[in-house]
């Protein structure tokens, strides 16, 4: 009998446990490749199968890459040079067109006396999102931002530099009405700021332009946007259509969620509509209709109608990501902010925004990138995109006649650099603010 | 039944009732659809008043005090909260939740902002003070919930008591002359909820308005003057924290007395 054991059911431990290290073949590369390649038999043949595949695919383009030829000066000499290295039916590349008009792929037919200009905007594109993108990017750069519209369109089609300076000058002027009729009442002066605004641009903007330059004639030789294509139009399209589409699809997301009547069922029909109609329709009305309804001798530039068609598209998209973002905020976050006492313009912008904007951040980037992909469609109304309208053009050139693969290739990975290099861009900022909230 | 306890002595001599109304709620009816959530309100509340709210789920009481903000809308009666009657007019909604501050359940912290940027974002936006003072001023109300080392940080970094302490620091940086609290300590493990009615109880003893919707009867019993229990949308019996639990008078409030003290 050991009743001492029957009383001793109290417990009190006196050491802890020291941590010990995993048994052996529970870690390392074995593991995982027992664990993820080779867990059963079914796995076993899927990775075999997998294998084969990746093998075939290698064999059969290595070759065609390996093979490239990029000195040559029509696609006929290069497959004459790849029939001599590599003996009679051998596949190659003809990087050789590449070389040959990389130029074009990349800006069109823009003047290639003026390529700089292009690339100065480029450059510069940097300078003005580089301080919204990047902290270590010193703060007081951010003056030059809201300048970069004006400096890019003026570097771009070139002409009267009165033309932006007066554009942005009624823009200045806007503003200045706004705060100083602000003061009276926040509506009040968003709407004489406006109106002030519209008439300055319908009435005095052009004569005025005109005016200054017959004083003082200032400016750089006019670029026609008939000359845009490739990647400058693509760029063009998408850097317009995303600094643009971001503010619209805020304001149709907030709209959607208004108490007001009128404004909600706007942004609802605009979502919907837009969504449901594929964007190619609406290059069409960009190209097309457009044309009829406004009043006969306006000439509207076919590049800003196609920014205008592509930022409402990518807008309507955005608006719903951010609902998604905005339905996953609690409750108490709208009420905390109403309970302090702040309007709901501040709540939206102090609270609300922020942190919706980090939620949707991945749906926003891939809207962006879509949007981005999708500007080759312009090739239907008529541009020079580079997937299909610079490719085309080339071909047409009796030495390129036959080339298939390389352009794609060329453009596919243009633009894949530029679109990882947003996703990564994305993650990123995932990270960053993940980091600082907790 | 057995009275409940607090241990903390607390300290009256501040907490003087003045003669002011400060909050003055008639025939308040409110209707979620067709449900009568609050039926005929009648309360007056003086300034200095420490009031909790108790009463079974559903009864109303967070209601009650979210319509003294206008969190949530009445449909009928009248709220006049300092003199300024709540109607539609978004000017006298926004007058009066400068004057009151409120404290949730789940604290509500905007997780985006460092605890500093909690406390200074709306006196700076709303009351518009200088930024310095309002850094400043939340330094103070930080010291006071006794958590100033914590300004720098994330509200996720922060203990739920902790949260609930620089809530409070945050309503108190808008200087209202009101507080309300919406269950402050339900969400809360209870080795925190001392820390937080410390809080409360400081506030109190400073003459502070509180209307306070709580299942902590210690905390009625030590600090309120008067008791509210509400059952169905109504006020079904007030009376000083003494008579209340020792001599409640309407069978709903003994059956709940009974229920929330009888173990």
């Amino acid at each position: 009998m050991s009743d001492t054991h029957a009383q001793t059911v109290a417990f009190v431990r006196d050491t802890m446990l020291p941590e010990k290290a995993a048994p052996s073949g529970q870690s390392g590369a074995i593991k995982w490749l027992r664990e993820n390649l080779f867990s059963g038999w079914f796995n076993t043949l899927l990775t075999l199968v997998g294998l084969y595949v990746t093998y075939s695919f290698v064999v059969h383009f290595y070759p065609w890459f390996a093979h490239g030829v990029w000195d040559a000066n029509s696609l006929k000499e290069c497959r004459a040079i790849i029939t001599d290295r590599y003996g009679e039916g051998a596949t190659g590349a003809c990087w050789a067109m590449i070389r040959e008009r990389w130029h074009q792929f990349l800006f069109g037919f823009y003047p290639s006396e003026l390529y700089w200009r292009p690339v100065l905007t480029f450059a510069l594109l940097f300078v003005a999102i580089g301080p919204l993108m990047f902290q270590f990017v010193p703060k007081k750069v951010i003056w030059f931002t809201p300048l970069f519209p004006f400096v890019a369109v003026w570097l771009l089609w070139g002409g009267s530099i009165w033309a932006p300076l007066l554009v942005l000058a009624g823009f200045v002027l806007g503003w200045a009405v706004f705060s100083f009729v602000g003061k009276y009442g926040s509506i009040a002066g968003f709407s004489a700021g406006a109106v002030v605004a519209i008439l300055y641009f319908l009435f005095a903007v052009g004569p005025l332009i005109d005016l200054f330059q017959a004083m003082m004639p200032i400016g750089i030789e006019h670029v026609d946007s008939a000359k845009f294509g490739g990647f400058l139009l693509a760029i063009t399209l998408g850097v317009g259509g995303i600094v643009m589409s971001l503010p619209a699809g805020i304001i149709l997301a907030l709209g959607r969620q208004s108490d007001m009547l009128l404004i909600k069922s706007f942004s609802i029909i605009f979502i919907e509509f837009i969504r449901g109609v594929p964007l190619i329709t609406l290059l069409f009305v960009a190209s097309l209709l457009l044309n009829y309804f406004l009043p006969p001798g306006t000439n509207f530039d076919i590049i800003l109608r196609v920014v205008i068609l592509v930022t409402m598209f990518a807008a309507a998209y955005i608006a719903e990501v951010i609902r998604g973002g905005l339905a996953a905020l609690p409750r108490g976050q709208y009420e905390a902010a109403d309970a302090l006492g702040l309007d709901y313009w501040k709540a939206q912008r102090l609270i609300i925004l922020p942190q919706a904007l980090k939620i949707s951040i991945p749906g926003i980037v891939s809207t962006f990138i879509g949007m981005f992909k999708d500007t080759t469609l312009v090739v239907f109304v008529g541009l020079f995109d580079p997937l299909k309208g610079i490719p085309d053009f080339i071909r047409a050139d009796f030495n390129w006649k036959g080339i298939y693969w390389e352009p794609f290739v060329f453009v596919g990975a243009i633009f894949f650099i530029l679109n990882f290099a947003m996703s990564r861009y994305s993650m990123h900022l995932e990270n960053r603010l993940q980091r600082d909230n907790h | 039944m057995s009275e409940p306890h607090f241990e903390r002595e607390v300290d009256r001599s501040h907490m003087q009732v003045s003669d002011e109304v400060a909050i003055q709620i008639e025939n308040m009816n409110k209707w979620y659809g067709q449900f009568h959530v609050l039926r005929d309100i009648d309360l007056t509340v003086q300034r200095g008043e420490r009031i909790v709210i108790a009463g079974p789920s559903g009864s109303g009481k967070s209601t009650l005090i979210r319509c003294i903000n206008r969190l949530e809308e009445h449909q009928q009666g009248k709220i006049v909260v300092d003199g300024i009657e709540l109607t539609n007019d978004l000017k006298n909604i926004d007058k009066i939740r400068r004057e009151v501050g409120m404290v949730f359940q789940h604290f509500n912290l905007f997780p985006h902002l460092t605890i500093l940027e909690n406390l200074t974002l709306a006196p700076i936006w709303v009351r518009k003070t200088p930024k310095k003072e309002a850094i400043e001023t939340a330094m103070h109300f930080l010291e006071k919930v006794k958590i100033p080392e914590q300004a720098d940080k994330y509200p996720g970094q922060l203990s739920g008591g902790q949260q609930q302490r620089v809530a409070i620091a945050r309503s108190l940086c808008m200087m209202p002359r009101i507080m309300l609290f919406d269950e402050p300590t339900s969400a809360l493990d209870p080795e925190m909820i001392k820390e937080v009615l410390d809080t409360m109880i400081e506030l109190a003893e400073e003459g502070m308005t509180m209307l306070c919707v709580t299942h902590e009867m210690g905390f009625a019993q030590a600090v309120a003057n008067r008791v509210i229990f509400m059952a169905d949308g109504q006020i079904v019996e007030q009376n000083n924290p003494h008579d209340f639990f020792n001599n409640p008078q309407s069978d709903r409030t003994k059956q709940f007395l009974s229920q929330i003290l009888g173990h």
